[in-house]
């Protein structure tokens, strides 16, 4: 059973991502260190709740230059819903809290008249470059989003009061706003396209 | 917008089983929680909901072996509610392997519940379960299994429960629950319009038609039980009517 380790940011939704792994073959570890999180084949960065305490939670773990490093060099990587926003320099939801500041966007609520948070399924539309990512319908659960695909990314959009951004990816990163471990069949299968990914760097 | 309508089915679980009653009482066996949530998975099911029924009347807390089992089979989301007092108490459930946490009376007791959930986990994972009965002029908040009348009225509580973090609701028409009479539409219509969050329409449903009345009535996700346990109709067929009527479903 191949082994990825998993970033700390809080409770949520560990156990949906660790069950969803443990059906792909692969066993979900916790990070004990810097060194745990540069050396593994393969890093999760879960991240439910909100964007500041999420990367509170990583800078009290003293892991985010080894974060910041493993995604600059397009390691294999997976960073899920909040997650995917702590790529950004900062967010609405949590003024003043720096993100890793890999991409220079600030994350932003949903406008207009949709319920928010937008909780349930919506059709994923990859753009040019995709490599992991294919259309389908996934799973969401957020009040924020990044609103437009940074350069140097390839990237989905999904529409909801407009289009936002979806999923991104670049080397074998691959950030998702939706959340592949509850979005069925067609997460399961995007789970494990990225879990190759780990197999080969390892 | 191309947010999908869910069709949700709910297990009401007694004693680590399927149980499901007429207005919470009255309840019968309706198979294992595990096998029954695979089912519906499989037949298209957008996320499952569990409720433990026994679980405030009789004061514990929840079967976590059962949500365990059925996480680990499960790959869409999964709600749990029943005797959540605590946020300690939220935090054990997600840890065992529930997406969202529902409360229903220790948050009427006790409205800060709510907040306490919402600020350590976050909206998108606390549910406002509220159980409505009609009192003629509009609806009031039952609790304890539909066993106490409160006197709150369900849509200030709604408003209330919102403005401190629940990000959806989960809406029960005790007066419908089990009947197979449809949802309480003008239920439906007025807790969707005065709430800017999801709302999950729950109680009565008999027909595919049933739900799609609740969906345009403002609802985002319809909560179906006793038909998909009893037999009668499958997710699938819902969802296949549900597109028919011109409702955005997941296919």
């Amino acid at each position: 059973m191949s082994q990825v380790v998993m970033v700390p940011t809080g409770t949520a939704n560990v156990a949906s991502v660790s069950a969803a792994f443990r059906r792909l073959g692969a066993e979900l570890i916790t990070a004990t260190g810097p060194g745990h999180v540069s050396d593994a084949a393969g890093v999760v960065l879960p991240g439910v709740g909100a964007f500041g305490a999420a990367m509170a939670r990583v800078d009290a773990l003293g892991l985010r230059p080894a974060l910041r490093n493993r995604i600059e060099q397009g390691r294999p990587t997976l960073v899920v819903c909040v997650g995917m926003q702590l790529l950004c320099r900062d967010s609405e939801e949590s003024p003043g809290a720096d993100g890793l500041g890999t991409i220079d966007l600030t994350v932003t609520r949903f406008q207009g008249s949709v319920r928010v948070p937008q909780l349930g399924w919506n059709r994923v539309e990859p753009g040019p470059g995709s490599r992991l990512l294919q259309g389908g319908w996934a799973y969401f659960a957020n009040s924020y989003r990044m609103s437009r695909v940074p350069e140097g990314w390839a990237g989905a959009t999904t529409e909801y009061g407009g289009k936002f951004v979806s999923a991104l990816e670049r080397g074998d990163i691959l950030a998702c706003q939706f959340h592949p471990e509850l979005s069925g069949a067609w997460g399961a299968s995007l789970l494990g396209r990225w879990l190759d990914t780990t197999r080969e760097a390892a | 917008m191309s947010l999908a309508a869910r069709v949700v089915p709910c297990l009401d679980i007694k004693d680590g089983r399927v149980v499901k009653g007429v207005r919470f009482q009255g309840l019968r066996d309706a198979g294992d929680p595990v096998e029954c949530a695979a089912l519906y998975e499989a037949q298209g099911a957008d996320e499952i909901v569990l409720l433990d029924v026994s679980a405030t009347p009789e004061g514990r807390g929840h079967g976590l072996g059962t949500v365990r089992r059925v996480r680990s089979v499960l790959s869409i989301p999964l709600t749990v509610g029943g005797g959540v007092r605590g946020a300690d108490d939220a935090g054990t459930l997600l840890e065992a392997g529930a997406d969202k946490v529902g409360v229903n009376t220790a948050a009427v007791t006790r409205p800060a519940l709510v907040a306490e959930i919402a600020d350590r986990y976050g909206a998108q994972c606390t549910v406002l379960a509220v159980d409505a009965a009609a009192t003629g002029q509009g609806w009031e908040v039952v609790v304890e299994s539909g066993r106490r009348r409160t006197g709150i009225d369900v849509i200030e509580w709604c408003e209330k429960a919102t403005a401190i973090g629940a990000g959806e609701i989960l809406l029960t028409s005790w007066d419908r629950d089990g009947t197979g009479d449809g949802y309480d539409l003008a239920l439906v219509e007025a807790v969707s319009s005065a709430v800017s969050v999801p709302v999950i329409a729950s109680g009565g449903a008999n027909t595919a038609d049933h739900l799609a009345q609740a969906l345009k009535s403002g609802a985002s996700a319809a909560l179906v039980a006793s038909i998909l346990h009893d037999g009668h109709t499958t997710v699938a067929d819902l969802k296949h009517e549900l597109a028919s009527a011109g409702i955005l479903v997941r296919p």
